[in-house]
């Protein structure tokens, strides 16, 4: 029976007295890739930046089963790629020297593996135990198409480049869970395909569980394996058929976004 | 050329301080750059400024004074940015102008000023005594040594702070220590070009070879280059045309900037190319 990587209960955030998510529980499986639906302002990030120990929250997030000071230890085998990484624009870092910064220590993976391995899980790992640090760069690099940008500055790479290059930084830690926060909204369908079928391939080879929110429903339903429905509460949690046929839950959600929408467009 | 002045003691210090000096500058600079906090050392010199003015009043060695000082201003004032939400232009004001004053305080308290201050004020390095020299080597390679051992997480804490905290850094930790090297380094400075043109020392060989469009390994060492070769030609120069060593150092640094900068619009350097996809996602 396969375990759970992610355990969200009753987890409640508030910002300023306003609740920006509220009592949300739901479990993500070992190799599952949940996408998580939802309009703008739905609190998806402020969900994702709790669970990345970013934002103080009432309730319990466990990983593996764990909370405390191993949850920590944890925390840091999580690949997060964010909506957008602001880096300043004149940095001095080929795409090379970005996705080293993703390496974790040999002793941090170690401490990591000991864990894993101990609550009866599965680690997934992408290269090597041999690899060096460099190999497994070049690796990443590979997996998400930028091997030939290797040299190029991050800044002069197109937004969409760059998502890739932060996904094949997430990558280099091994990481036992990906959390991808709209990771390509706002840039073009070919890079946004192109994108996906890389996120299709680490879900689907490297087995590592991922939980990805994202607008493009169609994309969602190609992808996940499960889906989350939220606006500040939990809708819908299960599987991606059941969502998707659910006409009721699909009219709300595309009411909610084209309210948005017309709110952005009135304003 | 003449080389006659390496035979002189005073030279051979002035020159080892230098490029000791001018080397811890660039590293930390580089970092100070990046982080949008290029008049941090310019607001720490001022401050080391009151702690010498303190150093001459209670009849102590005033670097000890200074170092003191501007390490606890350095912490006191980022532990302030963190829990009042202080701008950092305006944290910068604060602390530039309540060191200065308090230099100027103290100095009219013991009477007058000296030409101890002025020296200090604008460099003096070719005044630099054994002790002072020996000092600054210690400090120098202290401040080299720990940036050297901390550059992975700082290189990712520079980069993006939350993605260094999820990625298990205790960012905190190391900003206070950052920070904390940067004040000592700004002390070690003092002596070579004085407290109004240290800046000049941070910033003008890392946004230069900034500029050059190379990875962060190679852009250091650009930047190492330049300032080394800007402090030894400076001091140098202004020997035999009897110049301000500090004003001549600066300057060059000044002549490296811009002939980059014209080399960079002549198309010498790859520049940025900024896709319309890279703008519509940064409007997100």
């Amino acid at each position: 029976m396969s375990m759970n990587a992610l355990d969200v209960e009753n987890v409640s955030v508030s910002h300023n007295g306003v609740l920006a998510v509220n009592k949300i529980s739901f479990s993500v499986q070992e190799g599952d890739l949940l996408g998580i639906v939802g309009p703008n302002g739905a609190g998806k990030t402020t969900l994702f930046r709790a669970i990345l120990g970013l934002q103080s929250y009432q309730g319990k997030i466990k990983l593996f089963g764990y909370e405390g000071n191993q949850y920590t230890t944890l925390l840091s085998m999580i690949g997060y790629v964010p909506q957008k990484v602001n880096f300043e624009p004149n940095f001095p870092a080929t795409v090379f020297d970005v996705v080293a910064m993703g390496i974790l220590s040999r002793k941090k993976l170690a401490k990591g593996a000991a864990l894993i391995q101990s609550c009866g899980c599965c680690w997934n790992r992408i290269f090597q135990t041999s690899s060096k640090d460099s190999e497994k760069i070049e690796e990443a690099l590979k997996i998400v198409g930028l091997e030939s940008f290797k040299d190029r500055r991050i800044s002069e790479l197109s937004g969409g480049e760059q998502q890739r290059a932060f996904i094949a930084k997430a990558l280099v830690k091994e990481p036992l869970l990906m959390i991808l926060d709209e990771p390509v909204t706002g840039v073009d369908m070919d890079v946004q395909n192109k994108f996906y079928s890389v996120l299709r391939k680490i879900n689907k080879e490297n087995k590592i569980t991922i939980v990805w929110s994202s607008h493009d429903l169609t994309a969602i339903s190609d992808l996940a394996t499960r889906v989350a429905c939220m606006n500040r509460d939990l809708f819908f949690h299960g599987e991606k058929e059941e969502f998707f046929a659910n006409k009721d839950l699909l009219k709300t959600y595309s009411e909610s976004a084209m309210q948005m929408h017309m709110h952005k467009h009135d304003m | 050329m003449n080389l006659d002045i390496l035979s002189y003691g005073f030279m051979q210090r002035a020159l080892l301080t230098g490029i000791m000096v001018s080397i811890t500058c660039s590293i930390i600079g580089l970092f100070l750059v990046l982080k949008r906090y290029s008049l941090f050392g310019d607001a720490l010199s001022h401050v080391a400024f009151g702690g010498i003015a303190l150093g001459y009043f209670l009849n102590i060695y005033p670097i000890w004074t200074a170092f003191a000082v501007s390490v606890s201003a350095a912490l006191g004032m980022t532990k302030l940015r963190k829990s009042t939400k202080i701008s950092g232009d305006a944290a910068i004001a604060v602390l530039l102008s309540s060191g200065f004053a308090m230099g100027v305080l103290l100095i009219s308290a013991s009477h007058g000023f000296t030409i101890d201050l002025f020296s200090f004020l604008f460099g003096s390095i070719l005044l630099t005594s054994m002790q002072d020299t020996l000092t600054i080597l210690a400090v120098s390679c202290g401040v080299i040594v720990t940036l050297i051992a901390i550059r992975k997480p700082m290189i990712h804490f520079t980069f993006d702070e939350e993605q260094a905290k999820v990625h298990g850094i205790p960012i905190e930790k190391l900003n206070y220590l950052f920070v904390a090297l940067a004040a000592v380094t700004v002390i070690a400075t003092m002596r070579l070009v004085g407290i109004l043109l240290i800046s000049a020392l941070i910033v003008l060989p890392n946004i230069t070879s900034i500029m050059m469009g190379k990875g962060f390994k190679k852009t250091m060492m650009i930047s190492i280059s330049l300032s080394v070769t800007a402090v030894v030609a400076g001091i140098t120069t202004s020997y035999y045309f009897n110049l301000a060593p500090s004003g001549t150092i600066v300057m060059l640094m000044v002549a490296m900037f811009v002939g980059t900068l014209i080399a960079k619009h002549a198309g010498l350097f790859s520049t940025k190319i900024l896709t319309n996809e890279n703008n519509s996602l940064s409007s997100n």
